[in-house]
């Protein structure tokens, strides 16, 4: 029997690095997910608590306290942006700053929402409120495709790199070139246009959706499909190409698929950082009308 | 005087230029005689444009021609510019054909019959001059040549190379650009060459633009071709032009008939001098090469000693003040030969080294002069280097739970070995119990030394193996008790993959890992499934002994490993003989009978270990991996990295294989023994005490190590040039963004030489390494083998 030694007495348990090795979302045994919500129960229960002379709304103490924990929520979570990119900066893993960001992000939409007091209007404040709204649901959506994509993303690779995947694709198209000399000249151009037009991206939308109608391969591979049987060498040709083209369908199809997962992962960027520098923009508006108009 | 010159230098190489320069300064009437119609043939016959190398890198230099690295070109210009600027005194096409005489009268008689006289001789004639030449039959024939200057002079040849040395590589890779080369190999690998130009002759092989005959010897040149005896027979290899890089030997006819005589018959035997290079003769000096020193700096070096000697002056040699300085620096009083006779006295260890071994291996070590009480090194310090106790006494911690229990050892000893052996961290720490001196020799310096005097390695050996079987099997036992088992241990080296032991074999012999680390498998279902991981530290086999049971599971070196075979029979004898080391050994074997419950990974998990294995984790001392499974792709890491390090990131996140939902990206593994460490010219690459594998300021930009790394996490890139601050590129869109150098602009203003860039584990950031730290997902993790069966666990599909 051979067996594993446990460390002889000398042997080195190498001082353990951080591998802790877990989502951003149960982070630290959810410890900001438990701040989190120990400041939505805060506020709701002051919320409650208080009886200010007239309605609840922004401007009672309560409301004043709420605005400024908010808005300097806000200001916090946007300087996430910055802090993503100062690597050299020591403040702690990126991962623990992600977790906080969204728990704490997401806890904003209840303490803003009772800073309102449940008063909306046509104006900017309302504005700046919707605004926010907005913000925090696409960064759900973003949170949602973060751990709905990557597994997918993996198991589609299936190991081989996008590089791996358009070298492959390249040397299929230079085969079915090949297999096509002697074939009649309507079926080279079909096959042609397949191996000289081989569209993988395309515009954002289309990879989001990952809807390629105009498909060259596919339409290539509807085309010699119908061809149907031939006889001798051309059948043996034609069969091969069918092959080929299937190969490269099925690559084009995960390569397109792989495509699609990153625009999904990107795509709520798009609403999510715009719309917090619009919301900035409001915020800094509301603030401003509020000590010079109210 | 009666001589024509008080000083005749023959051969202007390296030392005899360097002689004749120092001299010509100092007004010395001289003479330099060289036999070829130009200065410096050896250097002139080297190939084109070939990169000339300046080491001992810390050596100074101390010549009146000056020396740095560089092409061919260049440092044959400078040389023969420095000579003529010192009006050096030169008789080209001077072939000495005898000397005569002694100290204050010795007659030069030239080929063409000429005589000079001179009162001292210095002999600097190398042995380049004497190339060892094919001696089978048809070797005569015109179109076998032992020189290459130009490789562009042929193109389109069918040209085989005989010799696998370093010039016998640097030739055929040169010619195989533009002709087809053969090469003939006596071995199957490269051992004569760097291991740089073995991985380029072997990558050029396997890319087929260079033919091996591997096992093979030539037996008959025949016009037009090659006859060789392989394995497999004869074979007859056609070819333009055979080139034989075969050495060199010394002139050895010649130098006897100065009157000097050899100390052994071998023929690479070289005449014995004095400290001050005189031979035996009075008057007749030699330097360089033919004195046994081939590298250009020490000719150099020499070269103008000699002269020094010659004038009477007693001057110190080059290294002097360096060593002074490490004295000085450990405030040890003492002068640098009172040091060498010291090292050579009281450690036996060195003992067998000539001085000249000593003042090398001495650039290459520190001393220290600790107090009782102070820390030498701690447990879990990643420091690789030998120490030896000059005076004083040592105690090493052998429980980490408990300080006080200490083994001493005292003057004479030395420790560290484990670390030096094993390559990883140190076991134990260490505590100077009375005030003392140490000496501490680089890892680098000491693999080159175990590798070139046997006598320290075997002594080396010996005291190791005795360590660390008491360590890990006995601690309790005596020496006295163990020195049977000591006596019969063997040291076994095993290349990856290698079997140490078979499942269902009635073999008993236990191995002690000393180096590397193994896989433990099992059949399952008549396949083979890795069970689990051992690095070195832990050892195998025991179960069978002393149970006399069958190997229960197959054992097999996951890297390069190298285990102390423990002959059984003595083994149990020990055992039988005395209860309390039975007693101790069957208490370590329960708990680690239960600890392989713990640590055995189930089925599934076996094939993750199994992939983590291929990708080398089996060496690693610290590897980036990533949970695709929470990897956003967001390129981060990469990022981080490139932000840290002068815009070039260090890791590739996309590239390296996936196995279930773990990748391993192309990023430092951080190595045990590391590669890219074996043939650094400059000594440029070196590991830090917390573990990390960093290249410095010195790198020259070789790529060696690129070439040496079978993980190709080495690049070689020009660094960048400086980005505008984050807020700038944030709000003002000012130059490239984080991680983002790629213009042109940004590539073209990117200035100096390449240099080799690698993972160095943010060495000097605080807060640990920038592609985990900037994980927003938690995907990227750094693991280190101890943590390895926890993570498989985790991740595993």
């Amino acid at each position: 029997m051979v067996h594993a030694a446990s460390k002889p007495p000398g042997e080195a348990s190498a001082p353990a690095p951080d591998t802790q090795h877990q989502s951003f979302l149960v982070y630290d045994r959810l410890l900001y997910l438990k701040i989190a919500v120990a400041a939505t129960i805060v506020a709701i229960v002051l919320y409650l608590a208080h009886r200010p002379d007239g309605t609840p709304y922004g401007g009672t103490w309560l409301g004043y306290g709420l605005g400024t924990v908010g808005a300097l929520l806000i200001l916090w979570l946007m300087w996430f942006g910055y802090r993503k990119r100062s690597y050299t900066a020591n403040q702690g893993k990126l991962e623990a700053w992600l977790s906080a960001h969204v728990y704490l992000g997401l806890s904003l939409l209840v303490i803003a929402t009772l800073h309102t007091g449940f008063h909306f209007g046509w104006n900017i404040h309302t504005l700046a409120y919707a605004l926010m709204c907005v913000v925090i649901l696409s960064g759900a959506c973003g949170v949602f495709f973060y751990v709905y994509c990557p597994p997918l993303m993996t198991q589609n690779r299936r190991g081989a790199t996008m590089t791996q995947m358009m070298t492959r694709i390249a040397a299929l198209n230079d085969e079915i070139t090949s297999k096509a000399m002697g074939l009649d000249n309507a079926t080279v151009a079909i096959l042609r246009r397949s191996t000289e037009t081989t569209i993988v991206g395309g515009s954002f939308w289309q990879q989001l959706a990952g809807h390629y109608p105009d498909c060259t391969t596919a339409a290539a591979l509807k085309a010699m499909t119908k061809i149907g049987t031939a006889d001798g060498a051309r059948a043996d040709a034609l069969r091969q190409i069918r092959m080929l083209l299937d190969e490269k369908a099925q690559l084009l199809g995960r390569a397109r698929r792989d495509l699609g997962y990153k625009a999904m992962m990107d795509a709520w960027l798009y609403v999510h950082v715009p719309l917090s520098f619009g919301l900035l923009a409001a915020l800094f508006a509301h603030v401003l009308s509020v000590f010079i108009f109210w | 005087m009666a001589s024509e010159y008080a000083i005749a230098i023959i051969g202007s190489g390296p030392a005899g230029m360097s002689a004749a320069a120092h001299a010509a300064k100092l007004g010395v009437p001289h003479v330099l005689l060289e036999r070829a119609s130009h200065l410096n043939d050896t250097i002139f016959k080297y190939q084109k444009r070939k990169h000339v190398m300046a080491t001992p890198d810390v050596l100074p230099l101390r010549s009146d021609l000056g020396f740095k690295a560089g092409q061919r070109e260049e440092i044959i210009d400078g040389w023969t510019k420095g000579v003529e600027s010192h009006g050096v005194k030169v008789r080209l096409n001077a072939e000495v054909a005898s000397i005569k005489g002694e100290r204050g009268n010795f007659q030069i008689t030239l080929a063409g019959g000429d005589t000079l006289t001179a009162d001292h001789v210095v002999l600097a004639i190398g042995v380049q001059g004497n190339l060892r030449k094919l001696t089978i039959p048809g070797a005569e024939l015109p179109f076998v040549q032992y020189q290459l200057d130009d490789p562009d002079e042929y193109q389109g040849e069918e040209i085989i190379v005989i010799g696998t040395g370093d010039a016998g590589l640097e030739n055929a890779l040169a010619l195989a650009v533009n002709n087809a080369v053969t090469v003939i190999n006596r071995v199957a690998d490269y051992p004569y060459a760097k291991p740089a130009n073995a991985a380029l002759i072997q990558a050029a092989i396997k890319k087929g633009d260079i033919t091996a005959f591997v096992n093979s010897e030539p037996k008959a040149v025949e016009p037009g071709a090659l006859v060789l005896s392989t394995a497999d027979g004869e074979a007859r290899v056609k070819t333009n032009r055979i080139i034989a890089r075969i050495g060199a030997l010394p002139p050895r006819k010649f130098v006897e008939s100065c009157g000097i005589k050899f100390p052994s018959d071998s023929p690479t035997a070289y005449p014995q001098v004095s400290e001050t290079y005189e031979s035996m003769v009075p008057g007749l000096y030699i330097v360089g090469a033919l004195a046994g020193y081939p590298l250009i700096k020490h000719c150099l070096n020499q070269g103008y000693e000699v002269v020094e000697y010659i004038l009477g002056n007693k001057i110190p040699p080059a290294d002097e003040p360096l060593l002074q300085a490490k004295l000085d620096k450990a405030n040890v009083k003492a002068t640098v030969p009172e040091l060498i006779t010291a090292i050579r006295e009281r450690l036996p260890l060195f003992a067998s080294l000539t001085t000249l071994q000593v003042r090398e291996f001495l650039l290459g070590s520190e001393l220290h002069q600790p107090r009782a009480g102070d820390v030498v090194f701690r447990r879990n310090d990643y420091t690789n280097s030998l120490y030896s106790i000059l005076e004083g006494e040592i105690g090493i911690q052998v429980d980490p739970a408990n300080p006080n229990q200490m083994v001493t050892i005292g003057a004479g000893q030395f420790f560290g070995e484990m670390g030096l052996i094993s390559g990883r961290r140190r076991t134990a720490t260490t505590v100077a119990t009375r005030p003392s001196v140490l000496l501490e020799v680089d890892r680098n310096t000491m693999v080159r030394l175990v590798r070139s005097v046997p006598d320290v390695k075997a002594a080396l050996d010996r005291e190791a193996v005795s360590r660390q079987i008491r360590t890990y099997l006995a601690p309790t036992a005596t020496d006295a008790i163990l020195a049977d088992v000591v006596r019969t241990a063997k040291v076994v080296e095993f290349k990856p993959n290698d079997v140490l032991i078979e499942e269902g074999a009635q073999d008993d012999a236990v191995f002690l890992l000393r180096k590397g680390s193994v896989t433990v498998s099992r059949r399952i279902g008549g396949k083979d499934v890795i069970i689990g991981y051992l690095p070195a530290g832990n050892y195998v086999g025991e179960m069978a002994m002393l149970m006399n049971a069958r190997r229960a599971a197959t054992v097999r070196a996951a890297v390069a490993t190298e285990a102390i075979k423990i002959d059984s029979a003595t083994f149990r004898t020990l055992v039988t003989e005395f209860p309390e080391v039975r007693r101790d050994v069957e208490k370590r074997l329960e708990s680690r009978l239960i600890d392989l419950r713990r640590q055995e990974v189930g089925q599934q998990d076996g094939g993750l270990l199994e992939f983590l294995m291929r990708q080398g984790l089996g060496e690693a001392t610290d590897v980036l991996l990533i949970d695709e499974a929470l990897c956003v792709r967001c390129d981060n890491c990469e990022k981080a990295c490139a932000e840290t390090h002068h815009g070039i990131s260090r890791l590739n996140r996309e590239a390296g294989p996936t196995y279930g939902s773990m990748h391993v990206p192309t990023s430092c593994r951080h190595c045990e023994h590391p590669h890219c460490m074996k043939d650094c010219p400059p000594d440029a690459i070196h590991r830090a005490t917390s573990g990390e594998v960093f290249i410095d300021d010195k790198c020259i930009g070789c790529g060696n190590c690129e070439r040496n790394c079978p993980y190709g996490v080495i690049q070689l890139a020009a660094m960048p040039a400086e980005k505008p601050s984050l807020l700038s590129w944030l709000f003002l869109g000012q130059g490239p963004g984080p991680g983002e150098d790629r213009s042109p602009e940004g590539v073209a203003k990117r200035t100096g030489g390449k240099h080799a860039v690698k993972c160095d584990m943010c060495k000097g950031i605080d807060g640990g390494a920038a592609c985990v730290r900037a994980c927003p997902t938690g995907a990227a993790i750094r693991v280190n083998p101890e943590r390895f069966v926890s993570v498989i666990r985790q991740v595993a599909p």
